[in-house]
């Protein structure tokens, strides 16, 4: 108890913000409603797991301890299409199954994001056959291609950090504002 | 091998050929006896496994297709093995021994869906990997390997696979591999 007494009276007197001070500036912060909303949305990345074939073990790798997805905010795989944010389509897209994937991302509530993992997903692979879908760009738009055969977690990772990279440019609010529909901004 | 006397004894003509290789045995049989020597197989002498049934597209060749059936005596320790082979023509079709094996039933959808012989008396005549409409038989050897379009709304669609220098087709030979492997041939 001693010990914590100690640090937490040593944080107090040393830790100073130079930037922003609450005794200054009270509880506001000054920034922009898309910087904003990209800042909420990239953080709370939640992904619908279509996990087809061999990747999803990966996913499943970059989920647990040792990678720890959820270090990304994206650790809430939902298996309902209507809570998710972006689908990270892992493994082999048969014939059969395209449709049922194409599905499934039309269930999904916008704003949307789709993650192609490995090649088989971004481009069909190996497989160059009668029963698999060249790549599931094919059917829906892909915002990250992860190459790799299955990609390791880190790939997957990086992946996640490249989508939040391209959410965090995004302009909704503005692009609102000048299709008219702006009132948030208009006052 | 004692297998093989019995059933000598007991079809006789009806087996056209036998083939021992490398302490495998292999019977060669006519279509029209086929169900009754399998039958004879697992009630008198034990074949009580079907491990496979599968099938090969003699294509150029009459009569065309060539239904292989491999069995295994498990229940007495055994592990003895026996292949039952025979020709089947186009317009022909197999005998099902669903009724004999249980697991006959998907081993012969898997030839329906992806050869096209059909079975008669067979308790479920369905495709069973591609879905009820596809119009093709992907391992006919006058298939592409990259595959046809086809299009059944809201069930399936298929689309050829870019190959570059394709079709790639197999032959069926009974030379090397170089003959057999795939290469760039046209079949339309």
């Amino acid at each position: 108890m001693q010990a914590g007494a100690d640090v937490s009276s040593r944080m107090s007197s040393t830790t100073q913000h130079a930037a922003y001070d609450t005794k200054v500036e009270g509880n506001i912060i000054f920034t922009q409603v898309d910087t904003a909303i990209n800042w909420m949305r990239k953080n709370s990345l939640w992904p619908m797991p279509m996990g087809l074939a061999c990747c999803a073990i990966e996913l499943m790798g970059s989920a647990s301890s040792r990678f720890d997805i959820s270090r990304f905010g994206a650790e809430v795989m939902r298996f309902s299409p209507r809570q998710s944010d972006v689908m990270i389509v892992a493994g082999t897209v048969t014939y059969k199954m395209a449709l049922a994937v194409k599905r499934v991302w039309d269930q999904m509530p916008e704003p949307k994001w789709c993650i192609a993992m490995g090649a088989c997903a971004s481009s069909g692979g190996m497989y160059r056959s009668y029963a698999v879908l060249q790549g599931i760009d094919n059917l829906i738009p892909v915002d990250v291609y992860i190459s790799g055969c299955p990609p390791r977690p880190e790939a997957v990772l990086e992946g996640l950090m490249k989508l939040q990279k391209k959410i965090e440019l995004e302009q909704s609010a503005v692009a609102q504002f000048k299709r008219g529909e702006g009132g948030l901004i208009e006052g | 091998m004692a297998t093989l006397d019995s059933l000598k004894k007991e079809f006789g003509d009806a087996i056209s050929e036998t083939i021992e290789f490398r302490g495998e045995t292999t019977i060669v049989v006519t279509a029209a006896s086929a169900k009754d020597i399998l039958k004879h197989c697992r009630d008198e002498l034990k074949f009580d496994y079907l491990v496979d049934i599968s099938s090969l597209d003699n294509l150029g060749t009459e009569p065309r297709w060539e239904m292989v059936y491999e069995l295994c005596q498990l229940g007495n320790g055994s592990n003895e093995h026996l292949r039952v082979k025979y020709s089947l023509r186009e317009d022909e079709k197999a005998a099902s021994v669903a009724d004999l094996w249980e697991t006959a039933n998907w081993h012969e959808r898997e030839v329906y869906d992806m050869m096209g012989i059909e079975f008669s008396d067979h308790p479920d005549m369905r495709r069973i990997l591609m879905w009820e409409g596809y119009p093709f038989y992907p391992l006919r050897k006058d298939f592409p390997l990259a595959g046809r379009q086809s299009d059944m709304p809201d069930v399936a669609f298929t689309d050829r696979a870019p190959l570059e220098g394709g079709p790639f087709v197999t032959s069926p030979t009974s030379s090397s591999t170089v003959h057999r492997e795939p290469r760039s041939r046209t079949f339309e």
